[in-house]
């Protein structure tokens, strides 16, 4: 398997993940969108200094992972290429901000590194939450759940097809990157001087693909619309899911947990 | 009914790959379209569904194919593509099987119906909730067919649906095809295939119709086929 196979084996791996099941698989779609969304939308809200405020936040994805029996490893496993990413947004911060704001165990701490850890922590949890939500839920029933919520129709074919797409693009670069080594033994990764024509055919042969593929789904009466498999109705207790999770991320970031804990244990 | 009327098509300006083309498909017959590489046969086959549109009248049942009617006459057509990798998208063959008469408005029951008696036939059970790019490319060939017998058209078009296949599933899918009532459009090399599933044989050649009779005697007449790149039946070259 070369590389590219391997990222789409994780891709539908993905699919293998969404289809266990565990209390948290079988939460109603729309509770885990809307809550992974408040999540986010809670988390990112956290001042930039507040990083004792925002740990707590961690909690959450925490007790997912348990009820869900997701593997915390295969979270990080799978995230390896992206979470670098996020990490290194705050990486100047702490040349900036070098103003000390607070000292732990004599060692004075700089707003700029307060600052850093904040913003990645925030990443770290946001990415999280989003994995948890698609290792949870297939992609099918996430959109069949945005359906629910009146999102446009043509928004959320547009979200399904480019999560089938992404699938074709690799397909089709794992082919090509075979096809290149087999002719190019012993060369390590694309040489340079074929980058360009190796791009271009990619994206032709992706585009004549996506073409073909459309013109497939046409021929079998396909209709600006998906037939979703139709997804059981809002239940009580994904109501009651819902608004406790709404309830604790309040109190997460209006209460400071950390403190009052803190407050606890040193009374 | 299928009838071509001076069709003629380019991809490209000036190097036309089909030359005012006419010829007709009457109701249940089952007809072999068949020629070198390049000689245009899946061509002819996107034109009739509308997948290209060149010059000259395509008509259906006697309607003109235009842009007003298409999804009408489409629903009339099932067509395997030469490529089933561009034609599974859906995860599961489950799913992609489904996908047309779920769009046909059948309901889940009946249409799950359907499938399960589509892939008992063709003896595919096993590869029910399987994903589609973890199925080898023969399995994935099976499952196309699968899908669009499971669509129940008037008429069938197959680009191929022999190639990738072992002798066994060949055989099933000329059994199958040979159970099917329908109108059937079939191209390819294969030519003991076309003999065991078409009564009439079209032989093209750069786009035109180089010969048009009954598949006993063209599929027999060996100078004619090897003029066209084509060898005999392995049936017939026996004798
Ligand atoms: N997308 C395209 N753009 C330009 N030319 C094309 C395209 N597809 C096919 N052609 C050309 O049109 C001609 C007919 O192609 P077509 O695919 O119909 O042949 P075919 O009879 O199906 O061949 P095969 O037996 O190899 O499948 C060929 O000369 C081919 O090079
Ligand atoms: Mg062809």
């Amino acid at each position: 398997m070369n590389k590219m196979e391997k990222a789409l084996h994780e891709l539908s791996e993905m699919d293998d993940l969404a289809a266990l099941s565990s209390p948290i698989h079988r939460l109603h779609p729309a509770a885990k969108l809307i809550t992974t969304i408040l999540y986010i939308v809670v988390t990112v809200s956290f001042d930039k200094y507040d990083l004792g405020g925002l740990f707590p936040m961690l909690l959450w994805p925490v007790l997912l992972f348990q009820l869900s029996g997701i593997p915390v490893r295969t979270c990080f496993y799978k995230l390896r290429i992206v979470l670098p990413l996020v990490m290194a947004v705050g990486l100047f911060n702490p040349f900036f901000d070098r103003a000390a704001m607070l000292t732990l165990g004599g060692v004075a701490v700089s707003g700029g590194v307060v600052s850093m850890l904040t913003l990645m922590l925030k990443g770290v949890f946001c990415l999280m939450a989003s994995f948890l939500l698609m290792a949870t839920t297939p992609i099918d029933s996430l959109c069949a759940a945005l359906r629910r919520l009146h999102v446009p129709g043509t928004l959320v074919t547009l979200l399904l097809l480019t999560y089938r797409y992404v699938g074709v693009m690799t397909e089709e670069l794992a082919v090509m990157t075979d096809a290149y080594h087999l002719r190019a033994p012993g060369q390590k990764g694309i040489h340079v001087s074929a980058w360009g024509s190796f791009l271009g055919q990619l994206l032709l042969r992706s585009m004549d693909r996506a073409q073909e593929l459309y013109g497939s789904m046409l021929l079998r009466g396909y209709h600006d619309h998906f037939h979703y498999a139709p997804i059981r109705a809002f239940a009580a207790r994904d109501g009651i899911f819902t608004i406790a999770c709404a309830l604790c991320f309040a109190l997460l970031r209006f209460v400071n947990v950390g403190q009052l804990l803190g407050g606890l244990v040193m009374r | 009914m299928i009838e071509f009327q001076h069709v003629s098509f380019a991809y490209e300006k000036g190097r036309e790959v089909i030359r005012d083309l006419s010829f007709r498909i009457g109701d249940g017959e089952s007809v072999g379209l068949i020629g070198a590489n390049g000689a245009g046969k899946s061509t002819v086959m996107k034109l009739m569904l509308g997948l290209v549109s060149g010059e000259g009248k395509i008509l259906v049942d006697g309607e003109e194919l235009t842009k007003q009617n298409l999804s009408l006459i489409r629903r009339k057509l099932g067509f395997v593509l030469q490529n089933s990798d561009n034609q599974m998208f859906m995860p599961t063959v489950y799913e992609d099987m489904m996908f047309a008469p779920l769009n046909y408005m059948l309901s889940r029951e009946e249409a799950e119906k359907r499938v399960d008696a589509v892939l008992g036939r063709l003896g595919l059970q096993e590869l029910k909730y399987r994903h589609n790019h973890r199925i080898s490319g023969g399995e994935k060939r099976m499952a196309a067919i699968a899908t669009v017998l499971a669509m129940e058209p008037e008429m069938i078009l197959m680009d191929e649906p022999s190639s990738a296949l072992d002798p066994y599933n060949r055989r099933l899918v000329i059994n199958a095809i040979r159970e099917l009532g329908q109108t059937k459009l079939i191209s390819s090399h294969d030519l003991d295939m076309i003999l065991d599933t078409c009564d009439r044989v079209i032989l093209l050649s750069g786009g035109e119709i180089a010969a048009d009779g009954p598949a006993e005697e063209i599929l027999r007449d060996r100078a004619l086929l090897e003029s066209h790149h084509l060898e005999l039946p392995l049936r017939l070259a026996d004798k």
